[in-house]
């Protein structure tokens, strides 16, 4: 009876929390499918913002702006934060270090520094060209995590299989290919889904260090003080669900497999037993 | 040919995007047409900018506390689950971040707002409306908002990490539940605490834009105060000064984090 008790209230505490977290949430979702333009003001069912978000020239390449950035700037951090993680692994320590803690500035540093900091470096160099400014930007906050991704498969993986694809006649590049970069593959995929998604969702360092190119966040802030366009609340609907079922489909696969691979342990426990 | 040379592209670009801006501000906030000054770090230490800067201490403060308050009971509920369910719930209270932070932000206001939701429910429930909307509370509750997943995950993990026979241990040898809690898993979940708070603590410092949409720009943080000195006022001096306060301001809490990290582990080690 007591247990009960218990367990009913900290399932009524997670609800609570997971309320609180989900309303903004479904506040944005169900007026997406409001036929009146204000938010809060519900007057009854409609698709027309769908409709009209496709039609859209102004979110179409503030989301085309978002998306391309997202991929380009995952795909470079990703090449160049893996071959910088494999570089840093041979390094002597001394050196090493000094470039892991100047890599961590990114990441400790506040976003609205980072941002401002870049804008200087844009303006100092005399870079105009604002898709070139964001892009460079998101490269810039990606890397990191990339390297962070990857160092620590580097350390697992045993340093003898490069050895012994050298000796078996492979040149440096030829064996790094073959047998480092597969062996460290798992580090390298999530470091590009961490920079693709920072990216997706990146507000401060994009607002401070481009200039005269709006990304879907830029688009958003400049609306938010007029009011939000109902087209908005139809996009983020659909990017939302796009994610959630992703990772849905993610973890779902991998409760599976552990279940699978927990049921297959038992057996051959009993075998030996 | 050295392995070490695949680093080269990145300590390049290491070299112009990361460690040259952090130069170029230092210079900005200590010079004037190329010369030494300390005009610039002086108005940014002007009485005016101080109490902005110590509201917005204040207000990082007061959220991460409510983070942590809520947060660590959750990671905690959660760590005591099945694994398998755990994982999925777990998922749940991330999924959110995967929504424009800005967008979320705005639905607070529809929410929050005098003729929002959450009025019409206090009205229909024979209560007086409030002003809820444009309030300090407002962007506390904006920062707890956003910032409550940072808490929970790193608690999360290292709970989840835990040898749960340091449990056993203290329940068998006749602790209580709050005995146990207390003396064992707290001290011992310290180090996700203290990364939790210093996720939470210095992006709260720096926040951006939650205090104009839900304070309606009635309560200015150091945020909105760089923003205005760099974008409205095109004051890369003063800016820049600002920056290099906050830096020093982070790097002080960085200190204080990594000293408590150590302190808990060595406590943690004299526990055992």
């Amino acid at each position: 009876m007591v247990k009960r008790v218990r367990n009913f209230f900290k399932g009524t505490y997670l609800g609570l929390m997971l309320l609180f977290l989900y309303a903004p949430i479904a506040v944005l979702i169900v007026y997406s499918f409001n036929a009146s333009k204000t938010m809060g003001n519900w007057t009854g069912f409609s698709l027309i913002w769908y409709r009209a978000l496709f039609g859209d020239a102004m979110i179409m390449r503030a989301l085309g702006v978002t998306l391309s950035v997202a991929a380009l700037s995952a795909v470079i951090a990703t090449i160049m934060g893996t071959f910088a993680a494999i570089g840093m692994h041979s390094m002597k320590k001394g050196t090493r270090l000094v470039i892991e803690n100047i890599s961590q500035l990114p990441v400790v540093n506040p976003d609205l520094v980072t941002g401002i900091s870049l804008m200087m470096i844009f303006a100092f160099i005399g870079l105009k060209d604002g898709y070139t400014r964001l892009l460079l930007a998101h490269i810039t906050f990606n890397i990191p995590y990339v390297i962070f991704s990857v160092a620590p498969k580097l350390r697992q993986s045993s340093n003898e299989l490069y050895e012994a694809a050298l000796d078996l006649g492979c040149t440096p590049l030829e064996a790094l290919i073959k047998v480092v970069i597969p062996d460290i593959m798992p580090g390298i995929v999530s470091g590009f889904i961490l920079a693709f998604t920072l990216s997706l969702d990146d507000f401060v360092v994009s607002y401070f260090s481009t200039q005269g190119v709006e990304n879907l966040s830029i688009y958003i802030y400049s609306m938010a003080r007029r009011g939000i366009n109902p087209k908005i609340n139809a996009l983020s609907t659909l990017m939302f669900v796009a994610v959630v079922t992703l990772l849905l489909i993610v973890n779902i696969k991998s409760i599976r497999e552990e279940r699978a691979a927990d049921t297959q342990r038992r057996k051959v426990a009993k075998k030996t037993a | 040919m050295k392995r070490t040379v695949f680093a080269a592209p990145y300590a390049v670009w290491m070299a112009i995007f990361i460690f040259a801006p952090m130069l170029l501000i230092g210079y900005y906030a200590f010079t004037d047409g190329g010369d030494f000054t300390l005009a610039n770090m002086r108005a940014g230490l002007d009485a005016m900018y101080m109490q902005v800067l110590i509201r917005s201490i204040w207000l990082a403060f007061r959220a991460t506390l409510l983070c942590l308050l809520l947060g660590y009971p959750i990671a905690y509920l959660l760590s005591r689950m099945k694994h398998g369910t755990a994982t999925l719930l777990s998922v749940f209270f991330v999924v959110p971040m995967w929504m424009n932070f800005l967008l979320r932000t705005y639905a607070w206001q529809v929410l929050l707002d005098s003729g929002g939701i959450l009025n019409s429910l206090l009205i229909s429930l024979n209560m007086p409306g409030q002003q809820l909307l444009y309030t300090e509370a407002a962007v506390l509750l904006g920062m707890v908002y956003n910032f409550l997943p940072f808490m929970i995950l790193p608690v999360y993990t290292v709970l989840t990490k835990m040898d749960a026979s340091h449990i056993e241990a203290a329940r068998d040898l006749g602790a209580n539940g709050m005995q146990t809690f207390f003396r064992v898993v707290l001290p011992l979940s310290m180090p996700g605490v203290i990364s939790g708070v210093t996720m939470v603590f210095i992006p709260a410092i720096t926040t951006f834009a939650i205090s104009r949409l839900l304070g309606g720009g009635m309560f200015m943080l150091y945020g909105d105060l760089m923003e205005n000195q760099f974008l409205l006022l095109n004051d890369w001096g003063s800016g820049s000064a600002l920056s290099f306060i906050l830096l020093i301001l982070v790097i002080i809490s960085m200190a204080v984090m990594r000293r408590a990290e150590r302190q808990a582990g060595e406590e943690g080690a004299k526990l055992w």
